[in-house]
């Protein structure tokens, strides 16, 4: 099953001390040229027998090309080379996990190596409730406990801690999601492992890193030795080149995608993107294009580390990281090509990921409630993108009210320049100042939950380009909004029966007694997914959430946005 | 112990400062499992006893043999679900507030096993007031355990009493955990047995042979063979074989 590397050494994991740096310098190159990497002191899988047997080809520049994914596990492995189908133990870097999975894989950890066993590196683990935060549940409210004894006891110094479920404010050590909070903290750098007990780490990838979620077991495995045995998966490419749509967002793409090739079209894959659609992305983009690789089966999602990475991540983290990037003569499994300038606006329908259609075909489609959050949609740009749409409603208002007047009054009385859009339905008034202070109210209940704190502060401070000096928050409020949660992963799976949003019975807030079909900017639709069995969940970009919320209706952004 | 020498145990050292611990671990994949384990060894996860009412629940009896699953088989009521199960339908995340490795949430946690089914699956799988299902063996189409990574769906499904799951592929963090915990089995099967088997039907499982009987229909499918995950499952996780063949001590220091 592994790699005959592997088989052929009878004492894999050799002190360091024994063998020295000696050891290091006959591996190839790659591993060398980085002399800025720490390395680390604990023992490490060295291939010493290795050497004796290496061929000729494994040395100098005569190698076999690899993709991103394969080279990150290559270095992590400690190997010079490898390919798809090897079961390896890589090193990982970081090993993150919340509260839902934590207790458990804690347990798993002390049962294992034992009561007083110490983790392998307290500083490379990241502990972040999110999951069951803002709860009375007993048992979600003793998981946190759990992580805050564990963490003291071993000293992990990543710990995002929370106390005061009544005032997230008033805990400066919480985040909020796990999967925005390690990109917030820069706990993301290329070409690094990362793990974590939770499917949507493979976020991570936008990184240009190697992420992916495992289980209790595997994750309590990891805790005590800081490896794991993994599969090299083989790598499908998706090229994305053509100007991105102003309507388009990357939650368009990667929907475009799954609906290409099913939710198990990825199955033990890994998923890379590229082109120059890609390159235009911001991190947070990739992030979410990078984040539902995993609703298509994908191991992981990958996108080349750049300036925008570097940028990102510049005022973020201080450790040293090298990047890597698939050869030109690597292997891909197959390779799909998008023009993204001819991408329309989707949604994925009941009750499947991969149940694509395209936004304009379900106007039809009654909502009683829009969702706006998650690791998939509730970050900082997901939310100014749906101001975006609240903001264009208004100027719906505007450019009416012009023609108008020019045709009562046969000139145009204006100082504000208007974009080109469609037609919305308007309420007309005579009166311009109380037109720029209504605009377009939501028709069903708009919930907003932040990722993280960041987030939450963001939508409170950041000003609204084209709003005039507005926030989100504002602007969020003047349509009517539900006013933004407390950041945690909120309604997106459900959770405890007292979790905003959820999709119970009865709606609290709203005169709806029954709420059953949510437009959401959240990653899964399968049935019970945020609640109640029979709900009906349409996945969409913030965009197309926001547009459903201003008509009631499945729509199109482009109505407001072109 | 029946470690060879090969295995000797390294010692993981470290920096003083910082760590406190030696323990020692090799590749599972550089041991080769011993001829006869006739040494009786402690599943880490304690599988519930049958339900009394249920006189054919399934049994598991493997004898040691150079092949340690060539004789183990399943037997009992089968339970069929369709394509694209996810984790949410295995177990509603309104549960993952049990700990699995706490024993009496991880009962509870079988109690609560496909209870996030959609009402369309109008046979229960764990009948009102039960804790255990009369169902030992699940079988389904595609991408079984697709969704969330959350453990706790091999978990519920194994603390329910299922002893293996025949599906037609699966999704991949679903099959690491089944086989990490031990909890089931996650066999493949080569045709769409979901579309010829109905709840309720006995069945047999041969995992030795790969073979899927099931008597009510009087057809017989062969399933693809198990492979390396099989030792691991059958002796409790990928911990307890580690302890099993020798790899790490039965209890750190």
């Amino acid at each position: 099953m592994a790699s005959s590397a592997i088989a052929s050494s009878s004492n894999p994991f050799i002190n360091q001390k024994d063998v020295g740096l000696s050891a290091f310098s006959s591996q190839p190159s790659f591993l060398i040229q980085n002399s800025r990497r720490r390395i680390s002191k604990k023992i490490v899988s060295v291939m010493a027998p290795q050497q004796s047997e290496r061929k000729p080809s494994t040395t100098g520049s005569v190698k076999n090309a690899m993709t991103m994914t394969e080279k990150i596990f290559a270095r992590a492995s400690e190997k010079p080379q490898l390919s798809p189908g090897e079961n390896v133990w890589v090193n990982v870097d970081i090993l993150m996990t919340h509260d839902v999975c934590g207790p458990g894989s804690i347990g798993i950890f002390k049962r294992e190596f034992g009561q007083n066993a110490k983790v392998w590196d307290h500083e490379k683990i990241v502990i972040i409730p999110d999951h069951y935060i803002f709860t009375t549940d007993e048992r979600a409210n003793r998981n946190v406990d759990i992580l805050r004894d564990f963490c003291t006891e071993q000293n992990i110094k990543y710990f995002y801690d929370i106390k005061d479920l009544g005032n997230f404010k008033a805990n400066p050590d919480y985040k909020g999601v796990c999967h925005v909070a390690l990109a917030q903290e820069g706990h993301c750098r290329p070409g690094e492992v990362l793990l974590g007990t939770d499917s949507h780490t493979c976020t991570a990838g936008a990184f240009g890193q190697f992420a992916t979620g495992i289980g209790n077991t595997d994750a309590g495995f990891v805790l005590g030795t800081g490896k794991l045995l993994l599969k090299v998966p083989p790598t499908l490419r998706f090229v994305m080149d053509g100007e991105m749509p102003n309507y388009l967002l990357a939650k368009d793409l990667i929907l475009q995608i799954i609906g290409e090739i099913s939710v198990s079209g990825a199955t033990y894959k890994s998923m890379e993107f590229v082109g120059s659609t890609v390159e235009s992305l911001t991190m947070e983009e990739r992030m979410t294009l990078c984040n539902m690789v995993v609703e298509a089966g994908g191991k992981n999602g990958i996108v080349p580390a750049d300036s925008t990475t570097h940028k990102y991540l510049a005022d973020k983290t201080s450790l040293p990281y090298e990047p890597v990037y698939s050869d030109d003569k690597a292997r891909f499994l197959s390779e799909y090509r998008f023009d993204v300038s001819k991408l329309e606006p989707l949604v994925a329908k009941p009750h499947s990921p991969d149940n694509r259609a395209l936004a304009r075909e379900c106007k039809d489609v009654k909502i009683d409630r829009v969702y706006i959050g998650s690791c998939t949609g509730g970050k900082t740009e997901d939310f100014l993108a749906a101001a975006e749409v609240f903001l264009a409603s208004v100027f719906v208002v505007f450019v009416i009210v012009r023609v108008v007047r020019m045709r009562e009054y046969g000139e145009v009385r204006s100082s504000r320049g208007f974009r080109t859009i469609g037609v919305g339905t308007v309420v007309l008034h005579s009166d311009f100042q109380s037109i720029n202070a209504q605009g377009k109210k939501v028709k069903v209940p708009t919930f907003l939950v932040p990722a993280t704190q960041k987030v939450w502060m963001d939508l409170y401070s950041l000003p609204v380009p084209g709003s005039g000096g507005k926030t989100c928050s504002q602007i969020f409020e003047e349509a009517g909004c539900d006013t933004p949660a407390s950041p945690s992963c909120g309604a997106c799976l459900g959770g405890p029966k007292d979790t905003y949003a959820r999709m119970n019975e009865a709606q609290a807030s709203f005169d709806v007694f029954i709420a059953f079909v949510c437009v959401s900017t959240t990653n899964r639709n399968f049935p019970g997914r945020m609640g109640h069995k029979e709900g009906q969940i349409y996945l969409a970009s913030p965009y197309t959430a926001a547009a459903s919320a201003l008509t009631g209706f499945v729509t199109d952004p482009r109505e407001f946005l072109q | 112990m029946a470690a060879s020498s090969a295995l000797s145990n390294p010692t993981f050292t470290s920096s003083p400062t910082r760590h406190h611990h030696h323990h020692s671990l090799c590749p599972l994949s550089s041991i080769k499992l011993p001829n006869s384990s006739k040494q009786p060894f402690k599943p880490l996860i304690s599988h519930p006893p049958p339900p009394c009412h249920q006189p054919q629940r399934a049994t598991a009896t493997a004898t040691p043999t150079t092949s340690t699953s060539s004789t183990t088989s399943f037997h009992g009521l089968c339970y069929v679900v369709g394509d694209n199960i996810d984790t949410d339908q295995i177990i509603p995340a309104e549960y993952l507030t049990l700990v699995p490795s706490k024993p009496d949430e991880y009962k509870k946690l079988g109690s609560y096993a496909l209870i996030g089914l959609p009402s369309s699956h109008q046979t229960r799988f764990i009948d009102p007031g039960e804790s255990t299902s009369k169902y030992s063996i699940l079988i389904a189409g595609d991408n079984f355990g697709c969704g969330s990574s959350r453990e706790h769906a091999p978990v519920a499904l194994g603390a329910a009493g299922v002893a293996a799951v025949v599906a037609e592929s699966y999704a991949r963090i679903f099959f690491r955990n089944s086989v990490a915990t031990g909890e089931v089995y996650p066999l493949e099967s080569e045709v769409r047995v979901c579309e010829e088997c109905k709840t309720g039907d006995v069945v047999t499982i041969e995992l030795g042979e790969s073979r899927l009987v099931n008597h009510t229909t009087g057809k017989e499918y062969v399933m693809k063979p198990i492979g390396d995950a099989g030792p691991v499952i059958e002796a409790g996780g990928i911990f307890a074989y580690a302890r099993k063949t020798g790899m790490i001590p039965l209890q750190s220091s």
